[in-house]
């Protein structure tokens, strides 16, 4: 593991979203999203963050950017801890901070054109007016691969793809240091994706960009990252240099969801073998006791309904929340 | 040999918009047999499922209009049929399950009661026989507790759970063919594991030929015996299962391929990626739809659209270039 203090430091971060119900708005419980979430990030380096629909990786991405302000736990950036910076500081630091939206057709303000769309922050930070907002727009335009004629134009006259490259393009208007890209290619197409996945990665070596990439395709996560968090439930039950996680996956739930990803090779499938997961995700308002993942882990014991595993390190850089971690094959 | 049981010719549909017609399919023709899988291949706006629809009359028109072609099931022409006819076959002889499992319940009818319905319409069974029926199809996709949960409303199912019972209800007919229009592209991965084994489990227990109409050439490639790949409302290459991946001979299915990432891949070079954006086609293609994206294009290319040609046993192509030689194939 890298030495050198970590870009982003996520501490025991909680993110609950209350419920509330009747005419007084009582709270009646919370959406525990977010239960206990820790990693570092480095610089330069690209984090997956992978989970399926609930299991809160979009929420801890919009909680590092205090788009939600946590319910408890630490953010450092650049060794500030963010969740306690308010108005102007916490303004600032959002420049070193951006993010790429899933769905580039309800992302971009339909009334703006893509020149105003990608000059906006330029213009909120008090960066740049008149021809320069107008040469920088241009050029974050080229940078994306699109072209700086189009400025003039909307949103709706583009593709997908094409969006995406505007959300980009936006993203980079500030020359940040981190971006939080969620889901960023899941909306389009599988001829667009490998484009935008490329334009992904160029531009990181360009600017020695550090990216959290959230995402649930599995197969597009091992390509672009260099180590790997799985979530369930709300917390991170395993976490590791990608190849390490890929090829020695040790949580039970890891090694049912990467057998679940279907390979685009016949020869390949047949031989596969599939761990079949019972039932569904739990509710987050109610998890199961101890394990999360026990409900519907083929390897459960009496303790796991005890005992909440902790994250422990096996192996170098390599950590898993499993009581049974060390012998954990169920394929 | 199976026996072929649907024989679709030159099918053509196109749809009136405001910004123009757009010609959405454009003369597709292919067969399926007793008992096979086929997997139907393309991004969004390809004809793939416009294909489907079509075949099973369920194109609204206006502005939907099937200009051309013959669908045969056993014999009958699916496209000639009347409204009564068609009405006696969907459902109950080839029946259809969607993308979007919440949209194609209705929220306010209980599963039990929606279950019932073709059982009542299609097979004449009485409310009573219906009920058994539809606990018996409800644990046949493994829900438990089936007959406490035919009186839950579709709001009380998770995503998976509807699915299948979209799937249960599409099989309560015991129909010959199942037209399966992506249907675990809304489901997590766990989930949409689970659906693919019940799917197969079922086909190999009922014996159906299913129709499985995806974007995603992973499952796929667990699933079908033979692939069809669709581009510009056009079917542009056609093979078996194995041969396609293994010896993909379009461009397009060639950059498809290669341009996905792998979750058995540990290297990490740039993806091949295929310029450009898939067409919207306000006119019937003249020339091959894909030349514009093609790095193997040719004169020819821009000219003629290529017929549908056999390149191998059991395998077409619709190109003017062998991508071996890079040359105009002979």
């Amino acid at each position: 593991m890298n030495t050198s203090e970590p870009l982003v430091r996520v501490e025991n971060l909680v993110m609950h979203f209350p419920i509330y119900r009747g005419v007084i708005r009582r709270q009646v419980g919370a959406v525990r999203a977010v239960d206990g979430v820790t990693f570092d990030i480095q610089s330069g380096e690209t984090l997956g963050l992978v989970g399926e629909s609930g299991c809160g990786k979009t929420t801890v991405g919009r909680t590092i950017l205090q788009l939600y302000r946590p319910t408890a736990g630490k953010v450092y950036f650049m060794g500030t801890d963010l969740t306690r910076l308010k108005g102007e500081e916490l303004r600032r630091m959002r420049r070193e901070m951006q993010m790429i939206f899933q769905d580039p057709y309800a992302s971009l303000n339909p009334r703006m054109t893509i020149g105003e769309i990608v000059g906006e922050p330029l213009l909120v930070h008090g960066i740049a007016k008149g021809k320069e907002l107008e040469d920088r727009v241009a050029e974050l335009l080229q940078l994306v691969k699109l072209n700086p004629a189009f400025a003039s134009r909307y949103p709706h006259e583009f593709s997908g793809g094409q969006r995406q490259r505007v959300g980009i393009a936006r993203a980079l208007a500030l020359n940040p240091k981190f971006i939080v890209c969620d889901e960023p290619i899941s909306a389009l197409d599988v001829s667009i994706q490998a484009q935008v996945i490329n334009l992904l990665e160029e531009l990181q070596e360009k600017f020695h960009l550090t990216y959290l990439f959230v995402a649930h395709d599995l197969s597009v996560v091992r390509h672009i990252s260099n180590r790997v968090a799985v979530m369930y439930l709300g917390i991170i039950v395993e976490i590791a240099e990608k190849n390490e996680l890929y090829e020695h996956p040790l949580h039970p739930y890891t090694q049912a969801l990467l057998s679940a990803v279907p390979i685009p090779d016949p020869v390949a499938e047949a031989q596969r073998k599939r761990i079949i997961l019972e039932g569904d995700v739990p509710s987050p308002v109610n998890p199961p006791s101890g394990c999360r993942f026990r409900t519907r882990c083929p390897i459960a014991r009496p303790i796991c309904a005890e005992q909440v595993p902790q994250l422990r390190e096996l192996g170098s850089g390599h950590y898993v929340a499993c009581h049974f971690a060390e012998n954990s094959a169920i394929a | 040999m199976a026996e072929t049981i649907l024989d679709v010719r030159d099918l053509e549909t196109r749809f009136r918009t405001p910004d123009g017609v757009v010609h959405a399919v454009n003369g597709v023709s292919f067969g399926l047999k007793e008992g096979e899988t086929l997997g139907v291949v393309g991004e969004s706006g390809c004809g793939k499922s416009v294909t489907m629809l079509s075949l099973l009359r369920l194109i609204p028109s206006p502005p939907g209009e099937i200009v051309k072609g013959e669908a045969f099931f056993h014999g009958r022409d699916l496209l000639k049929m009347s409204d009564e006819e068609i009405r006696a076959v969907r459902g109950a002889q080839i029946s259809m399950v969607f993308q979007d499992p919440m949209t194609s319940l209705n929220p306010v009818i209980t599963i039990g009661q929606q279950l019932a319905e073709p059982l009542l319409l299609h097979l004449g069974m009485s409310r009573k026989e219906a009920e058994t029926r539809a606990a018996e199809l409800l644990s046949m996709v493994g829900i438990p507790n089936a007959r406490e949960r035919l009186k839950d409303y579709p709001h009380q199912y998770s995503g998976g759970m509807r699915q299948r019972v979209m799937i249960a209800m599409a099989l309560s007919c015991n129909p010959q063919i199942l037209i399966a229009d992506e249907p675990t592209t809304a489901l997590d991965v766990t989930i949409q594991a689970q659906i693919i084994d019940l799917v197969k489990r079922l086909r190999d227990n009922l014996g159906m030929a299913i129709i499985w109409i995806t974007h995603d050439l992973g499952i796929i490639a667990g699933l079908a015996q033979r692939v069809i790949v669709m581009y510009g409302g056009l079917i542009i290459e056609e093979a078996e299962v194995k041969e396609l991946y293994a010896n993909p001979q379009h461009p397009y299915t060639i950059g498809l391929l290669k341009s996905l990432p792998r979750l058995d891949r540990k290297e990490r070079t740039r993806l091949y990626s295929i310029e450009g954006l898939p067409p919207i086609l306000y006119r019937k293609p003249q020339a091959c739809p894909f030349a514009p994206r093609c790095s193997y294009a040719i004169e020819r290319c821009w000219q003629e659209n290529p017929p549908l040609d056999v390149v191998a046993p059991d395998h077409r192509v619709a190109c003017w270039v062998d991508p071996e030689t890079g040359r105009s194939r002979a």
